[in-house]
């Protein structure tokens, strides 16, 4: 498919958890995650978010995070990374759920984002 | 204007006091963050030592980015991020001129943490030093003042806004550790 899913949570388990709960309905959208630090400790690491990017199967990525300095960090990724990432301040478990449902019915980007922006909390 | 010992003296005098301080500065951010701050930056500290000590360097800008590389890939929490982002501009800046330094540092935090004086963050510590540096008036007792100044606000932004107006009476745990960053600046310019 053409966009992909990339979850960034400071702790593995809820980035593992959205995942799960939205290839429930999203099984041909390709979600990968950066979830917590490489030591299992909580927080978010720019390298991991790279590589959930270079992971993802497709080159455009919609990017969900939980909390603030997960966003620094998802910043920079996308400041070195190649591929068209796009950031979006909503409610993870909820956008990221909208937004892969949406996408598995290939809805366009742009209808995409128009039910993101109500989802929007910080 | 610093070169390349300069910079190895100024992150050793910084490391020490991380180190030595790590216990306060996670006490800092006990009330009104998650309580790491020392753990993180000593991590984070470490891992620079390790990446710069008996390392040879072409010149200013090249350590500085390696500093900050460190820095983002081992502090964790927002503060990798922003002092990594702070040296990387200051590698931008091409030369050892605090003069030019210091405010690269504080646009690459505002341009990473997107916050402005008075939301009780580190940025209400570089914009008064950036000042001061460039009138050649930066001191010890100048940084003290802005760290302290942190100490009555309402923070709106990190995690420190999730308690508000519970965070008046704490210092800054970002706005006291860019104080000991700071120091340890002047302390290795002697």
């Amino acid at each position: 498919m053409e966009y992909g899913v990339v979850i960034v949570s400071h702790v593995a388990e809820i980035a593992a958890g959205v995942k799960r709960l939205i290839e429930q309905v999203a099984k041909d959208v390709s979600v990968t995650t950066a979830g917590g630090l490489e030591d299992g400790g909580v927080g978010t690491d720019m390298a991991r978010i790279m590589t959930a990017f270079e992971e993802n199967k497709a080159d455009k990525i919609l990017a969900f995070y939980d909390l603030g300095s997960a966003k620094m960090n998802l910043e920079m990724a996308i400041e070195m990374s190649d591929k068209e990432v796009h950031l979006y301040d909503t409610a993870l478990v909820e956008s990221a759920y909208t937004a892969a449902a949406l996408l598995q019915v290939n809805t366009k980007l742009e209808d995409v984002e128009k039910q993101l922006k109500e989802l929007k909390v910080k | 204007m610093l070169n390349v010992e300069d910079v190895k003296k100024w992150m050793e005098n910084f490391d020490n006091v991380i180190q030595e301080q790590r216990a306060y500065l996670s006490d800092l951010d006990t009330p009104i963050g998650d309580g790491d701050h020392g753990n993180n930056m000593a991590r984070g500290m470490e891992a620079v030592m390790a990446a710069i000590t008996d390392k040879d360097f072409a010149d200013v800008p090249s350590i500085f980015k390696t500093i900050a590389m460190s820095l983002i890939s081992k502090v964790g929490g927002a503060s990798g991020p922003l002092y990594g982002t702070a040296f990387m501009e200051m590698a931008k800046i091409g030369n050892g001129d605090v003069k030019e330094l210091i405010p690269a540092a504080l646009a690459g935090i505002e341009k990473r943490g997107k916050a402005v004086p008075g939301e009780k963050t580190m940025v209400d510590v570089w914009t008064p030093a950036s000042a001061l540096v460039q009138k050649d008036a930066l001191t010890v007792e100048g940084i003290d003042q802005a760290v302290e100044s942190t100490k009555e606000m309402v923070a709106t932004k990190g995690r420190a806004s999730y308690v508000g107006d519970r965070s008046v009476g704490h210092i800054d745990p970002g706005a006291m550790s860019s104080g000991y960053l700071l120091k340890a600046l002047l302390k290795a310019e002697g």
